[in-house]
C-alpha cells in the first residue's frame, strides 16, 4: 500500500484513475445489459437437443435453413434463445400458417415436451434469452400500480392502454393481451416477436416486467366496474352503440308513442 | 277575468289553487298554451329527446360537481382502485376515480352523464337531419334552423370540454390534438395556445378553465338558445306532413293539454329509463383503464367522442406530403423561419368550416335557387325534393367518411386489412363519395316518385288475378284510400326557372349562376299526378279490367 500511496502524485495517476473508472463503469454496464442475452443453454440434456434437432429439421428447416442459418423466407435462429422458440411455438405463431405482414397466433401445434426440445435445440446454437423462471413470473410479488405506469409509457402506444390491441402499418398489428400467459408476456418482452421491440433487462428490469404482468393479470381478472366493456375499444364502440342500439330503442318508442290505436 | 273573481272554491285544495291562480294567472297560460296543437309523427320527437337528455345532463352533472375537484394539483392516489394506488396524478383525475369507486352511486351517475351526453349530441344531429330532409327550415323557420345549428356547435363544445375534465390519458391525448390544431393557425396560433394553457402545454390551468366553461358558460348559452328555439317553435307553430285537411294555414294534431303534455311527460321518463338502463349495464369512458395524463405516453386506439370524430378523421386522412409537395411550409422571414403546418390546418378547420357554412346558409341558398319566398308549413317527403335529398346525402356521406377515418385503426384490426389501405380508400371515398351519394340518392328519390305516380294511376295491387271471358289474365288494382292518395299526389312541384333578366333587361352573372343551379337541380323531375290526369285515366279504366300493367301513359317530364 505504501508504494501505491507514494505514487499518488505521479503525473499519470489521474489518467490511470480515469481509465480504471471508465473500465469499471463500462464493464458493469456490459454485464447489466446482457444479463438475459448471455445465458447459454442450461438444464437441457443432450437427448433434448437431439430430439429438438429432429423436430426442427422436420418442421422448421424449410424456412429457417437446415442449420437454422436462415433463408429468404425466415431469419436465422442462431442466438435467438430458448425464450423466442418457447413464445413463437408455444403461442402457435410458429410454424407459420402463411407468409404475411406478421405471424398470426393459431392453435398450438406441439406439446410441451416437444416445445421444450425445440427450445433446447435452438438454445444450443448460440447464447440467447432463456425461458423465465417461475419466480420471475410470480404476480403475487408484483406491484400492479408500478406495472401500470411502465405499461402506459412503454406498451400502450401499440397495445392500447386497456391492452385491447391496436393497428400498426400495412396490416401489422399489436394483439390484445387478454388470455396471454405470464410466461409468454415475459418472453415477448425479452425477445421482441414480430414487430415488437425488445425490452431488455436494462430497459425494463425483471422486477418491472413482473409488475407489468401483475398489472395485466389484475386488469384481466377483475370484473368490469361499469358493466359490459364494449371491447374496451373506447369512444368508437360507445358512439357506435348509441347510434345503433341507443337510437334504435328511442325510435322504437317514438313510433310506439305516435302510433294510432287501431 | 271577471268570472274568476266571482268564483269561490269549496275545497281547501281549490282555495290554494285559486289563490295562486289569481296572482300568477296560470289558468290563462294553460288556456292559451294548453290548446296549442302539435302534430304527431315519430320523426318529430328527436328534438324532445335532445331536450330531455339535456335535462338529464343538468341533473347528473350537478351531482358530479359535488364530488369533482377541478384542479391539476399533484396528489398521490390512495383510493380503492388497486392498479392505480400510490401513483401521482392530478386532483381532477383522483376525484374522478373517487366518484367512480368511492362515492355511492357515483359511477352510475358518471355513466348517466356521459351516455346522455353522447345521446344528446346524437339526438340533436338526427333532429337536424329530419328538419333538413323534410324542408322544415324554409320560411319562416330559417332563423330557428340557424339557432339549431348553433345548438349543435354548443353541444359539441359542451361535450368536448367535459371529455377533457377527468384529466386521464385519453382526454389528455385529445387535448394535445386540440393544442396542435390551435398552434397550426398562422401567426396567432402559438399565442392562443399559450393563453389557453397559461404557458406550455399542459400547464396547470386548463382543467379549471375548461371546468368553468363546461359547467357554467356553455350550459347557460345552451339554455338561452333552447329558450329561443322553443319560443320560435311556439310562434311559428309546428310543421306537419301533408295529408287530408292539413294545409299551410292550420295544424292538425293533438292539443298540449291533456294529450301532448301527458305524452311528452311520459316520453321524458322513457328517455330517462333508456339512458339509466344503458348506464347501468354498459361501461362508458372507463377512466381507470387509461391512467393519469402524462404528455409522454400516447395510447393506441385514442379517439375523441363520436361528435368530434369527424375532425380527428379529417386529420388522419390528410396526407403530409403529396409526392414531392409538402404541406408543411417553412417560410423564411427576416427574423427566422416560420412554419405553416397546412397538413394540420387544412383538415382541422376546412371540412368543418365548409360543412357548417353550407349548413347555416342552406335555407337561403335553396330559396335563392328556387325563387321561393313563400311560407311553408307543410313538409316535403324526402323523395319529393330529390335535389335537397341528394345534397343532404352528399353531406352525410362526406361526414361519414371522415367519421370512419377516425376509427381507421379499429377498422384495420377488426376486418384484418392494412391500415394504410383503409386510409387510401377513405381518401378516394372522401372525394368520390359525396358525388356518388348525390347522384344515387337523387336517382332513388326520382324512382320512388315514379313508383308513387304508378301507384296513384294504377291503384294498389291486390294480388287478385282475373281471367276475362276471352282468356286474358290481369291483376285487379284497388283504388287508394283518400289519405294515401293525398300523401302521394300532394307535393311541391319544383320546375327549372331559367335565368331571368332584371328590370333593365340585363341578366346578371349571379342570376346566370342561379339559372344554372336551378337547371342542375330540377332538370330531372317527376310531376305529381293532377286530378284531371287521374280522372281521365279512371274514365279509360271504366271499360274493363283488361288493362295490362304498365301500359298507361307515362307523363314523366324530362
Amino acid at each position: 500500500m505504501k508504494a501505491l500511496s507514494q505514487r499518488r502524485r505521479h503525473p499519470l495517476a489521474a489518467v490511470a484513475l480515469l481509465l480504471m473508472g471508465l473500465l469499471i463503469t463500462g464493464g458493469l454496464y456490459m454485464a447489466a445489459g446482457s444479463v438475459n442475452e448471455a445465458k447459454a443453454a442450461t438444464g437441457y440434456s443432450a437427448s433434448d437437443i437431439e430430439e429438438g434437432n429432429k423436430l426442427f429439421i422436420a418442421n422448421c428447416a424449410t424456412c429457417h435453413g437446415l442449420n437454422a442459418e436462415g433463408s429468404a423466407d425466415g431469419p436465422s435462429l442462431i442466438g435467438v434463445g430458448a425464450a423466442a422458440v418457447d413464445f413463437q411455438v408455444g403461442t402457435g405463431r410458429m410454424p407459420m400458417q402463411m407468409q404475411g405482414p406478421q405471424a398470426q397466433a393459431k392453435p398450438v401445434q406441439f406439446d410441451d415436451a416437444q416445445i421444450s426440445q425445440l427450445s433446447a435445440f435452438v438454445a444450443s446454437l448460440g447464447a440467447g434469452p432463456a425461458i423465465p423462471s417461475e419466480d420471475m413470473l410470480d404476480t403475487s410479488h408484483g406491484n400492479s400500480a408500478a406495472g401500470g405506469t411502465v405499461f402506459r409509457v412503454n406498451c400502450a402506444m401499440c397495445h392500447n392502454a386497456a391492452a385491447a390491441g391496436g393497428a400498426l402499418t400495412r396490416g401489422k398489428f399489436a394483439p390484445a393481451l387478454a388470455g396471454v400467459s405470464e410466461k409468454h408476456i415475459y418472453e415477448a418482452m425479452i425477445t421482441g416477436p414480430q414487430n415488437m421491440p425488445v425490452f431488455n433487462d436494462s430497459n425494463i428490469t425483471p422486477d418491472e416486467k413482473r409488475d407489468v404482468i401483475t398489472f395485466l393479470k389484475e386488469n384481466e381478472s377483475q370484473v368490469s366496474p361499469g358493466g359490459a366493456k364494449l371491447g374496451s375499444l373506447g369512444p368508437v364502440a360507445e358512439g357506435l352503440f348509441i347510434w345503433t342500439a341507443g337510437l334504435g330503442i328511442i325510435i322504437a318508442f317514438t313510433i310506439w308513442l305516435t302510433s294510432r290505436p287501431s | 277575468m271577471s268570472t274568476t273573481t266571482n268564483y269561490t272554491p269549496k275545497t281547501s285544495t281549490g282555495r290554494i289553487a285559486h289563490f295562486v291562480d289569481q296572482r300568477v294567472g296560470g289558468s290563462g297560460i294553460v288556456k292559451e298554451f294548453g290548446r296549442k296543437i302539435f302534430p304527431d309523427h315519430w320523426s318529430f320527437m328527436f328534438g324532445e329527446v335532445a331536450l330531455y337528455t339535456f335535462v338529464l345532463l343538468l341533473i347528473s352533472g350537478t351531482f358530479l360537481t359535488f364530488f369533482f375537484d377541478p384542479s391539476m394539483a399533484h396528489v398521490i392516489y390512495n383510493g380503492s382502485y388497486n392498479p392505480l394506488r400510490g401513483i401521482g396524478m392530478s386532483a381532477a383525475y383522483s376525484s374522478t376515480l373517487d366518484i367512480s369507486f368511492d362515492v355511492r352511486g357515483g359511477l352510475f351517475m358518471r355513466q348517466v352523464h356521459h351516455w346522455s351526453a353522447i345521446l344528446f349530441v346524437a339526438a340533436v344531429s338526427v333532429h337536424m337531419l329530419r328538419v333538413f330532409f323534410t324542408g322544415a327550415f324554409r320560411k319562416p323557420r330559417e332563423l330557428n334552423w340557424v339557432v339549431g345549428g348553433v345548438l349543435l356547435i354548443l353541444a359539441m363544445a359542451a361535450g368536448f370540454t367535459g371529455y377533457s375534465l377527468p384529466d386521464d390519458l385519453l382526454s389528455g391525448n385529445g387535448l394535445r390534438i386540440i393544442d396542435g390544431v390551435v398552434k397550426s393557425i398562422p401567426l396567432v396560433g402559438t399565442y392562443i395556445s399559450l393563453f389557453l394553457f397559461g404557458g406550455e402545454f399542459p400547464g396547470t390551468l386548463i382543467i379549471p378553465r375548461l371546468y368553468s366553461l363546461h359547467i357554467m358558460i356553455v350550459p347557460a348559452i345552451i339554455l338561452l338558445m333552447v329558450g329561443i328555439h322553443l319560443f320560435m317553435v311556439v310562434v311559428h307553430k309546428h310543421t306537419q306532413y301533408p295529408g287530408p285537411g292539413r294545409t299551410n294555414d292550420n295544424v292538425v294534431g293533438f292539443p298540449v293539454g291533456p294529450v301532448y303534455a301527458a305524452k311528452a311527460g311520459g316520453f321524458f321518463f322513457i328517455v330517462y329509463g333508456i339512458v339509466a338502463a344503458i348506464s347501468g349495464l354498459l361501461t362508458i369512458n372507463p377512466v381507470w383503464n387509461y391512467g393519469p395524463y402524462d404528455p409522454s405516453p400516447v395510447s393506441a386506439g385514442t379517439q375523441p367522442d363520436w361528435y368530434i370524430g369527424f375532425v380527428d378523421g379529417a386529420l388522419r386522412l390528410m396526407p403530409g406530403v403529396l409526392g414531392n409537395f409538402s404541406f408543411e411550409w417553412n417560410i423564411p422571414f427576416p427574423w427566422g423561419v416560420n412554419t405553416l403546418s397546412l397538413n394540420v390546418l387544412i383538415p382541422a378547420l376546412i371540412p368543418a368550416g365548409i360543412m357548417f357554412t353550407i349548413m347555416f346558409a342552406w335555407p337561403w341558398i335553396e330559396s335563392w335557387v328556387t325563387k321561393d319566398k313563400r311560407e311553408h308549413h307543410l313538409l316535403d317527403r324526402p323523395r319529393n325534393a330529390p335535389f335537397r335529398t341528394g345534397m343532404g346525402v352528399a353531406g352525410v356521406v362526406s361526414y361519414c367518411v371522415m367519421w370512419a377515418a377516425a376509427s381507421s385503426d379499429l377498422i384495420a384490426t377488426h376486418f384484418h386489412v392494412s391500415l394504410n389501405d383503409v386510409t387510401y380508400w377513405l381518401r378516394v371515398l372522401f372525394i368520390l363519395g359525396p358525388i356518388l351519394g348525390f347522384v344515387v340518392a337523387r336517382r332513388i328519390a326520382l324512382s320512388l316518385q315514379r313508383k308513387d305516380r304508378e301507384i296513384v294511376l294504377h291503384g294498389r295491387e291486390t294480388g287478385v288475378i282475373e281471367m276475362s271471358p276471352e282468356g286474358t289474365f290481369s291483376e285487379r288494382h284497388a283504388d287508394l284510400d283518400v289519405y294515401k292518395l293525398h300523401q302521394l299526389v300532394n307535393y311541391e312541384d319544383r320546375k327549372v326557372i331559367p335565368a331571368q333578366p332584371n328590370a333593365a333587361g340585363h341578366i346578371s352573372r349571379s342570376e346566370k349562376r342561379r339559372g344554372a343551379l336551378s337547371k342542375f337541380f330540377f332538370e330531372d323531375r317527376v310531376a305529381p299526378v293532377t286530378p284531371s290526369e287521374l280522372a281521365a285515366l279512371k274514365a279509360e279504366h271504366g271499360h274493363g279490367p283488361a288493362e295490362i300493367e304498365g301500359s298507361s301513359t307515362e307523363s314523366i317530364e324530362k
